[in-house]
């Protein structure tokens, strides 16, 4: 158990840009956008003159807050709820980019500067080197992620309240409305799910690693592609009868795009939401988003994933090329 | 006393090269063995095989241990250092002393520092910051904090100064040698290290053409300084090589009486490299 705490650690220090940094900045980024936006907005009032709270009325918005209905209340309350998933969204993109190359590099980069023979000269088995790299990828990563999300999306409520204040109009109690903390509830809610869901892609990518001689990137693109081409060509020749749509959404797509989170979110229905605040509401909850694992792909998914690690972990063991 | 490595048999063939040959051999604890041979030998192989990073056939103890299936409890007891150009890049030394110290059950942090304390390295300092001699030394005092029983260094001063390489050998046999611990070392600055081998092994082809102690070197062969008369009388007992030095013959003897040869001239222990020379004539015709 302390190896493999030393271990993971050993993957922060690695890869401490692209865990860390990368989510910290990207999050800095976008409240930097809004703060611009923010600054044109009100630079582009000014010239053109108008305002928050129109002509001096500046009780308006305050009055408008105040005579909002309740459905209107909904809507003010999931855009807002929104506004602070959209951090965590912008900041998991960044993250998912990390994560597959992180994946792709894991058993490879070690073998290709030949600093493996250094961790090979230490007692550590490699089932604990492949257990900790993907405890690193898909737990200890998504963490940050998810903490970086979160400071930023409370940063930028902060910051819209405090630019209405600048113009008297009180959005405390508009803010009250939001659900900070079940938007937080649901994005740790969901590290289970993304667990789970990302194992095929982590797998794949992973065993590519550990396997490829040279250029992991190029093999663990290029197999499931050129697989899926020759089915579907098969498929336009009408040779034998096989779904090559359903290979590319189900095979090809788990395999590659997985860790991209919220992947799950087709299975749980997101096809059927419109604009109505409640349904956004629904959805974002757990109780639908566990939903997922109801289903079997889910579970079809992370045992294929589980059984590639194993093979990773074999090919660790016996690869004999440094 | 018990062999701390035993080898029967051992083969490992590669696509289009035989790597080790039906290889046996025994290495007692308490040694400093020499594994020395031309360049694709079979050495760096050898050292896998015990290691336990490729497979092979044939049998082969290390501990008592199975490399091939107990690697990981075997390397509680071994340490290597292949080169001096694995440790990983991005590491600082403050890291790689931290992570050692929490994973191998048999290391002495204090040792590691003071080791390090006498060098000028920092703990902030990247290996990638680092020349070839400072990593060695990181390497050097990592490892020699490890109370292994074993020690495999695959050429580990290739590329150092002259300074580093005689540092790195007078630390490893000053401080950490003891009777309890056996170093198998290849290298081809043979000269560098042949006054701290206790052990021969020369490896040619996938084979061990000489498996010998230091002292029977010395019983078994002789350097022979012959003049120009006395030559053809030399060349009668089946030298292993001759060289001609200002007139006269060096001849160089395997197994031969010494108190013959005293008849011919003046006897001389040959070095290792003079004798890796005769040995290995002909390696790359």
């Amino acid at each position: 158990m302390k190896t493999v705490y030393w271990l993971i650690k050993r993957e922060f220090w690695e890869h401490r840009g692209g865990f860390f940094w990368a989510p910290v900045i990207t999050g800095g980024v976008f409240l930097l956008l809004n703060v611009m936006g923010i600054i044109g907005g009100e630079v582009f009032g000014m010239h053109h003159g108008f305002h928050f709270g129109d002509a001096g009325d500046l009780e308006n918005l305050s009055k408008l807050a105040g005579s909002l209905d309740a459905h209107q209340m909904q809507m003010v309350s999931s855009a807002l709820d929104m506004a602070m998933l959209s951090a965590s969204f912008l900041i998991s993109i960044v993250f998912c980019f990390v994560v597959f190359f992180y994946c792709l590099g894991a058993l490879y980069d070690d073998r290709r500067d030949r600093s493996i023979l250094f961790w090979k000269s230490l007692p550590i088995s490699n089932t604990q080197t492949v257990a900790s790299k993907v405890i690193a990828a898909i737990i200890a990563a998504p963490i940050i992620a998810i903490v970086c999300g979160v400071l930023t999306g409370f940063a930028m409520l902060l910051l819209f309240a405090i630019t209405l204040s600048l113009h008297g109009v009180s959005v405390w109690s508009l803010l009250t409305l939001a659900h900070p903390f079940q938007v937080v509830a649901f994005l740790v809610g969901s590290l289970p799910i993304y667990m789970l869901w990302s194992l095929p892609t982590v797998g794949w990518l992973m065993l590519c690693s550990a396997w490829t001689r040279s250029k992991p990137f190029l093999w663990a693109v290029v197999i499931p592609v050129a697989l899926g081409v020759i089915l579907t060509w098969f498929h336009i020749l009408g040779l034998f009868d096989v779904e090559s749509n359903w290979y590319w959404r189900e095979i090809l797509a788990r395999v590659l795009f997985s860790v991209f989170p919220g992947g799950w979110f087709k299975e749980t229905g997101m096809g059927d939401i419109g604009h109505d605040p409640q349904a956004i509401n629904a959805f974002f909850s757990l109780s639908n988003a566990y939903s997922v694992f109801a289903k079997p792909d889910i579970w079809i998914g992370a045992a294929a994933g589980i059984a590639m690690l194993a093979l990773a972990v074999w090919f660790r063991r016996w690869r004999d090329d440094s | 006393m018990n062999a701390v490595i035993t080898a029967s048999g051992l083969s490992k063939r590669y696509k289009n090269a035989v790597a080790l040959d039906n290889v046996s051999f025994d290495i007692q604890p308490g040694r400093i063995v020499g594994l020395i041979g031309p360049n694709g030998a079979g050495k760096t192989t050898a050292l896998k095989a015990l290691l336990g990073l490729t497979d092979f056939q044939g049998h082969l103890s290390v501990l008592g241990l199975d490399p091939r299936t107990q690697r990981d409890k075997l390397m509680e007891q071994v340490c290597f250092i292949a080169d001096v150009a694995v440790l990983p890049r991005w590491i600082r030394v403050r890291e790689a002393v931290d992570f050692v110290a929490n994973v191998h059950p048999r290391f002495n942090r204090a040792k590691c520092e003071a080791f390090l304390a006498r060098t000028k390295l920092t703990p902030d300092q990247r290996v990638r910051q680092m020349s070839k001699g400072m990593i060695v030394q990181l390497h050097l005092a990592l490892v020699m904090a490890i109370d292994a029983r074993i020690l495999v260094l695959d050429e580990p001063t290739l590329g150092l100064d002259i300074l580093y390489r005689k540092q790195f050998y007078q630390s490893l046999l000053e401080e950490y040698f003891d009777d309890n611990k056996t170093i198998i070392v290849t290298t081809h600055q043979v000269e560098e290290i042949e006054h701290i081998l206790t052990d021969l092994m020369f490896i040619r082809d996938g084979r061990i053409v000489l498996d010998t102690d230091m002292e029977a070197v010395g019983e078994r062969f002789a350097e022979v300084l012959v003049s120009a008369d006395m030559a053809a009388t030399a060349r009668q007992l089946n030298p292993l090589d001759e060289r001609q030095v200002f007139g006269k013959s060096i001849f160089l003897f395997d197994g031969i009486d010494h108190a013959r040869l005293q008849a011919l001239g003046e006897i001389r222990r040959p070095s290792v490299s003079d004798l890796f020379v005769a040995t290995m004539k002909g390696t790359y015709a």
